[in-house]
């Protein structure tokens, strides 16, 4: 049953970034995404004795956030009048003064659906990054994500450039195999 | 010019993140002409980074981590 306690002092290393990824997609807002994983470790903490075992811990936090994602669109909703949809002229794009009818959602688009295929594919890859040896999850994320530099990067966890290529190596190999196995 | 496996897939590696000389790069496509396991290995490799560019990654940075991490551990 081991695998299946809390361990509140990792979740920040093992499930922010997967969480956060997950609340960005949702809520459109990195400083609102932020919050609403911190407040999912706060109730998660709060009633860790309500879990029971049965789900793996990264299972049981997500389902916190999604109600806590929830919640957030109930409250900024729940004054009356703000549920009406309303549509404005945007006044900075080149759309303006077009007809309202000119700016209704395709329905012929495929982009809905690539966005939630993207989605899905970072949670993917993400799920595969936490598989990873922490510090080799650590570099490829600085290197992949941040875009930081070679050097940058070396100064920060005290290595040198070749250690960084071999771990970048080792991390992407790793990737491949995951996603391969967990995507296509 | 010929290049061994492994300066191959370094080159590559090095590529995806476009920090490949461009002599590199011309080393690694004559080395992909005639090995099929770079070859495939190089074609993953590029997969694996225009997947990473289309899933729009995003992570918290360090501060927001150690600040996270602090206020969790004043509720222990």
């Amino acid at each position: 049953m081991a695998e299946n306690e809390l361990h509140p002092e990792n979740w920040v290393d093992l499930y922010a970034d997967y969480l956060f990824n997950y609340a960005v997609a949702r809520v459109g807002d990195a400083d609102l995404a932020k919050d609403l994983v911190q407040e999912t470790f706060f109730a998660g903490l709060n009633s860790a004795k309500n879990f029971k075992g049965d789900a793996a811990e990264r299972t049981w936090l997500i389902s916190i956030l999604k109600r806590k994602v929830i919640d957030h669109y109930r409250k900024i909703n729940s004054k009356k009048g703000k549920a009406e949809v309303r549509i404005n002229y945007s006044e900075d794009s080149e759309a303006e003064g077009d007809w309202l009818e000119q700016q209704v959602a395709d329905p012929f688009s495929k982009d809905g659906d690539h966005i939630m295929e993207n989605e899905e594919l970072g949670l993917a890859i993400q799920d595969c990054i936490s598989k990873l040896p922490q510090k080799q999850a650590l570099a490829f994320k600085m290197k992949t994500i941040q875009g930081m530099g070679t050097e940058d990067i070396c100064n920060e966890l005290g290595i040198n450039p070749s250690n960084l290529w071999v771990m970048i190596h080792r991390a992407r190999t790793a990737l491949m195999g995951c996603l391969n196995d967990n995507w296509f | 010019m010929k290049i061994s496996c492994q300066e191959a897939s370094n080159i590559c590696n090095k590529s995806q993140y476009k920090e490949a000389s461009f002599w590199d790069i011309v080393k690694l496509r004559i080395h992909l002409l005639y090995c099929k396991a770079c070859k495939q290995y190089s074609k993953k490799n590029s997969e694996l980074t225009s997947m990473c560019d289309r899933a729009g990654l995003t992570m918290l940075s360090k501060d927001d981590k150690e600040r996270m991490k602090r206020d969790l551990e004043k509720k222990f």
